[in-house]
């Protein structure tokens, strides 16, 4: 990469500016990239400038701050600085119970709360060794791909307000909304639900929720070709994201990088495929990935990573099997609420869950699965009491963040925005 | 629950414990990929004296004495294709009730612990270091995999463990200036004096 004898650009990156349709923002490009790429052109140090961007700035998602470096208007480092929304979160996770415990992972990938609760209560499960019945399973995996769109949803309603497409805005809203609505009418909050707990699910799912899945599915199906019509082949859409903030696949590894934007390098990792959990391994989707890692090739990953999901929710609503919702342990479950004005075994076990919890044996375990972002992990161990030693998230956002230098050096501040609403970071998870 | 029964046997009276490959095929990986994951932590230890291989519900964890991280890393992502270094953190086992031990390795309070993806291989493992807090260093694997920068800062933040050659341990959740590591199990939660009262919280 840093050889001073280079000359013209890799192929790849050529290619990639070949598809910008503008002549003169092509030109602008390419002779920003050789100058990045030769290191001959590099700005004596008075004159660059160091910009903070953030951490209230609108577009950087939350409260993150980027140091940038700039000569004129090229950026030449980035240093994603975080920590402004530290909430002490591991911490409080290890005050609390397994049972509490989800009440906590929730609000740490606030938009998509039901895959932190599904990580952890994963992790319980493995250090307790339960087996869990097939209803409990399929009913998180279709939480897991409701969760999904969600945050899809959202990342192309922000990222189409970074980007200066507002109506986009209002459109990927309009369909987050139902998709909230959806998640009140069976978890009972539109975030937060600790619904997913160590054992199964908190309820099993409400009377006529088939009719509702679907028809949640296909509005949010309509609301697609809204966003198609709209970005897809807009001219300035294209403009302002393709070839914008390329990253390679060996750059994406070497850093951490998981999820959609290590898909969209062309490499097609999915732990729902390749590591399947819960019941993934028995529906039929298509991991989704795309050649170019720019920033064009991530917004149309996540847009049809929605229809992909969209896919898993039908099947799961069709061959949703019976049975019971949670394990029927007397030690982990609580009993029905009808039972503990009847039986003192069921108060005392009710009573005893909710003070001390109850109590997994000694171990350590990470569990992963695939969050919007990437790769969530939960390193979960465990001394023999009702409270974790330590509880640890990896948070994909967290890592994903170290790859926005590579993303931003030798372009412009503008394109930073669209770089940073690219990468998707959750500000709430990133810090924790 | 009864003070005689201890919680495991009380948890699990009615199911046997299951065996590694079965435990394995629960968690979504083949037995053969379990057994050939084995396979690979073998010849980690054959080659590296000092290690001990440990079987944690069907993953593959190797101890490592905190000298020889650092090959083992090289090692493991030149010969072993470990591709991706997912994650690193640190347990502080100051306060447990009753510690999991392993055979041969010598509990100290902190353990860094490194989780490992293969991706050609379909493979994880994980790395654990016991550091003692007297001299809580270990070295850092960013030259390698430079995605550990950011675990890497978090741990030293959270914990006080130093990374050696880590190109910028800096504090990254807590402000510069902040006193004391906040996930030590010494540093108590609410130590922070109420600004208005200067009372510490009552937690």
């Amino acid at each position: 990469m840093n050889e001073h004898t280079v000359t013209g650009l890799p192929a790849a990156e050529e290619e990639r500016l070949s598809r910008q349709t503008d002549e003169g923002a092509q030109e602008m490009q390419r002779a920003q990239r050789e100058m990045i790429l030769t290191g001959g052109l590099w700005p004596e140090d008075d004159q660059t400038m160091i910009v903070n961007m953030g951490p209230q700035h609108p577009s950087t998602h939350g409260v993150l701050r980027v140091m940038m470096e700039l000569d004129g208007e090229n950026v030449l480092r980035v240093k994603p600085v975080i920590g402004y929304l530290h909430t002490g979160m591991e911490k409080t996770g290890e005050e609390l119970t397994y049972v509490q415990g989800g009440t906590n992972v929730t609000r740490m990938d606030y938009l998509a709360p039901l895959s932190n609760e599904t990580v952890f209560a994963l992790a319980v499960e493995r250090l307790l060794d339960l087996e869990l019945p097939p209803r409990a399973t399929w009913i998180r995996m279709m939480l897991c791909e409701i969760s999904r769109l969600e945050s899809h949803l959202l990342f192309q309603a922000t990222n189409g307000m970074d980007i200066g497409a507002l109506s986009m805005m209002i459109y990927g809203w309009r369909e987050r909304e139902e998709v909230l609505r959806y998640k009140e009418y069976v978890t009972g909050l539109r975030m937060n639900h600790n619904f997913i707990r160590p054992g199964g699910v908190a309820a099993d799912m409400p009377d006529g929720w088939e009719q509702a899945t679907l028809d949640l599915c296909d509005t949010v199906e309509r609301g697609m070709r809204d966003y198609e019509d709209l970005l897809s082949e807009n001219p300035i859409w294209l403009e302002r994201l393709v070839g914008v903030g390329p990253i390679t696949t060996e750059q994406a590894l070497a850093l951490g990088v998981s999820g959609p934007i290590l898909r969209s390098t062309g490499f097609p990792w999915d732990l729902r495929k390749a590591q399947p959990y819960l019941a993934y391994d028995q529906v039929d989707f298509d991991v989704i990935y795309t050649q170019n890692g720019d920033c064009y090739d991530r917004y149309l990953i996540r847009l049809y990573e929605i229809r992909e999901s969209l896919k898993i929710i039908r099947q799961c609503v069709e061959r949703m099997p019976a049975g019971d919702y949670r394990v029927q342990d007397a030690k982990i479950t609580p009993p029905p609420r009808a039972r503990i004005d009847e039986s003192m075994e069921a108060l005392i076990h009710h009573f005893k869950l909710f003070t001390e919890g109850f109590r997994v044996p000694p171990g350590e375990t990470y569990v992963a699965i695939e969050s919007p972002r990437g790769e969530i992990g939960c390193y979960l161990v465990s001394d023999s009491t009702g409270k974790p030693v330590r509880l640890h998230i990896r948070g994909p956002s967290f890592y994903n963040l170290q790859s926005m230098d590579a993303m931003v050096e030798g372009s412009l501040v503008a394109d930073a925005v669209a770089i940073i609403s690219s990468i998707d970071p959750v500000m709430g998870e990133v810090d924790r | 629950m009864p003070d005689d029964a201890t919680p495991r046997e009380e948890i699990h009276k009615d199911n046997a414990h299951p065996a590694p490959t079965e435990q394995a095929a629960a968690a979504g990986v083949s037995p053969a990929a379990a057994s050939e994951a084995m396979e690979e932590v073998a010849a980690i230890v054959e080659k590296f004296p000092g290690t001990v291989f440990h079987s944690s519900h069907g993953q593959p964890v190797v101890y490592l004495d905190r000298a020889v991280w650092h090959d083992v890393a090289v090692f493991l992502r030149d010969e072993q294709e470990f591709t991706q270094c997912l994650d690193v953190t640190v347990v502080d086992h100051l306060a447990d009730e009753v510690r999991l031990t392993v055979d041969g390795v010598t509990p100290e309070r902190f353990e860094v612990v490194a989780n490992l993806l293969s991706h050609p291989r379909n493979r994880r493992i994980r790395a654990i270091c016991e550091v003692p807090v007297d001299d809580p260093t270990v070295a850092s694997v960013t030259d390698l995999y430079p995605g550990a920068n950011f675990g890497e800062r978090e741990a030293y933040d959270m914990f006080g463990v130093t990374f050696e050659g880590h190109p910028d341990l800096t504090r990254i959740l807590m402000p510069d200036d902040w006193v004391g590591y906040p996930l030590r199990k010494d540093d108590a939660p609410g130590r922070v004096p109420v600004a208005f009262k200067g009372d510490p919280s009552p937690r």
